[in-house]
């Protein structure tokens, strides 16, 4: 398991070896990049900046992480995600699973991103031509987290 | 002590990131709580049912037992990813 909180930007090509490099029985790697989007529902967006709960971060994706690995059979979980400031369109968030099979992999990284987006502690500030705003917290989240209990 | 950290907009609002808070005897999370609104200023954002809480760095809530030493956190709903 291997979860990193960080600036600098990361290397798809990289990261994706990195868990083939180490995926020794597994039949399936899936792995999901989240991109910066370039507008929210009023303005076009140029940059975002994203603050953290150093410590709790961590602990927060470990567990998530942790609860995946009790669900499904997984080799190897990589996550990445960056704070500070960043630009409209680079990369935000990397999730990276292996698997013995392709629906336990498809499923895990599914399961840790929506987990993610309700749980581990960032929050994003937009900066648009009308100025700088608090990014609110989608119900539709909240929603897709949910559908993974009972 | 209990230290006590503010984040995004609750961190702007109330204009500080870590306050140490005079731990006296305080049960739950519910009770510190009740003492920072008392501060007046926009501690009262506090108040806010959307107001997430944490201690040490564990989501947790009103009825959460604070001890001597602790370290909680406030904060809006998170919007990573």
């Amino acid at each position: 398991m291997m979860i990193s909180v960080q600036q600098h930007d990361f290397d798809h090509a990289t990261e994706y070896q990195a868990l083939r490099d180490s995926a020794d029985n597994d039949g399936a790697i899936v792995t999901f990049t989240g991109l910066v989007r370039d507008f929210n529902c009023h303005n076009a967006v140029s940059s975002i900046k994203l603050e953290h709960y150093p410590g709790m971060t961590e602990k927060s994706l470990m567990s998530i992480c942790s609860l995946a690995r009790e669900r499904w059979e997984l080799g190897q979980i990589r996550v990445i995600h960056r704070v500070g400031v960043i630009d409209a369109k680079e990369q935000i968030v990397f999730v990276g699973v292996s698997s013995t099979h392709r629906a336990a992999a498809f499923e895990a990284a599914q399961f840790i991103m929506d987990h993610l987006k309700t749980q581990a502690p960032f929050w994003k500030k937009e900066s648009t031509a009308n100025g700088v705003n608090w990014v609110e917290a989608k119900e539709s989240d909240e929603q897709a987290a949910n559908k993974w209990s009972g | 002590m209990i230290q006590i950290f503010l984040f995004a907009n609750i961190r702007e609002k109330i204009g500080a990131d870590r306050v140490n808070f005079e731990y006296s005897g305080e049960q739950t999370v519910a009770d510190v709580k009740r003492h920072l609104i008392e501060r007046g200023g926009n501690w009262d954002l506090l108040a806010s049912e959307e107001v997430l809480v944490a201690v040490n760095q564990t989501i947790s809530d009103h009825n959460t037992q604070v001890n001597d030493g602790d370290e909680l956190a406030f904060f809006p709903p998170v919007t990573g990813g």
